[in-house]
């Protein structure tokens, strides 16, 4: 069954992620992924939140395959991430790719934080 | 990927394809963490791996769809978007981080963080440029 849950929660993930992005940039006209940067950004938040609640709460098994396993893996991207910013270094757009990298870094990994943070005031 | 604004909407193939390739990938990624047990506050091997092999492999799909005359339009869906989206993943990469920070080993989480994404890009990089050169 968990590799079931991992799956749809994978495939829905791709999905949204494929759909935000096209939104975000033709919303954003801009040479810069915000697109990416917008699903990693969220998709880290809310696998923060679920972690928080697997470390406070009794997480059923289904909830993290379907949810933290599946559908965070298939909404974030590192590959896209990775190949956005070597486009913008050999397009000679070198200090937007390495913007790209720090911002992406921090804003993922602070959006975990945040996330984990409140689901371990809500779990606790 | 960034696209322009002005391209058509995707027809309800290229959705299918997204959707199939991202259960796909991330069975693989899945069956990868199983494979590779990660034990909290150790470095987060089997997402390392992932991340990078899935930038190679972006690298040299980029690299053999530029150069095809006239690729399938659901390839890129399919392989790219699908398959290696699924199969990365950046939110496990932020909360592994995090973890060790939490488990009181914040170099390892600053050397894993930078680590992944030097590794990452490099393979990137590398994917391209040896594709690029084998088909010439």
């Amino acid at each position: 069954m968990t590799v079931l849950f991992v799956a749809l929660g994978g495939g829905l993930g791709a999905i949204l992620r494929f759909l935000t992005d096209r939104r975000v940039q033709a919303w954003r006209k801009s040479a810069f992924p915000w697109g990416t940067l917008t699903v990693n950004v969220v998709g880290s938040a809310i696998l923060g939140a679920l972690t928080g609640w697997a470390l406070h709460g009794g997480q059923p098994d289904t909830v993290r395959a379907l949810l933290a396993v599946g559908f965070c893996g298939g909404l974030t991207t590192f590959s896209t991430f990775g190949y956005e910013t070597l486009l913008l270094f050999t397009g000679k757009r070198r200090a937007r790719a390495v913007l790209y990298v720090g911002v992406t870094m921090a804003a993922g990994i602070g959006a975990a934080a945040i996330g984990l943070l409140i689901a371990s005031a809500i779990w606790r | 990927m960034a696209e322009p604004a002005s391209v058509p909407r995707p027809r309800w193939d290229a959705f299918a394809a997204i959707g199939a390739g991202g259960a796909l990938g991330s069975l693989a990624r899945y069956g990868l963490s199983v494979a590779v047990p990660h034990s909290p506050g150790r470095f987060p091997l089997s997402t390392f791996a992932t991340n990078v092999s899935g930038c190679l492999l972006i690298g040299v799909l980029t690299a053999l769809l530029t150069a095809a005359k006239k690729p399938h339009r659901l390839l890129r869906p399919f392989l790219g978007v699908g398959i290696l989206g699924g199969y990365t993943t950046f939110s496990t990469y932020a909360t592994d981080t995090l973890d060790l920070v939490t488990a009181g080993r914040p170099f390892t989480g600053l050397a894993y963080a930078f680590a992944t994404v030097a590794a990452a890009l490099v393979a990137v990089y590398a994917g391209h440029e040896i594709t690029r050169a084998v088909r010439k």
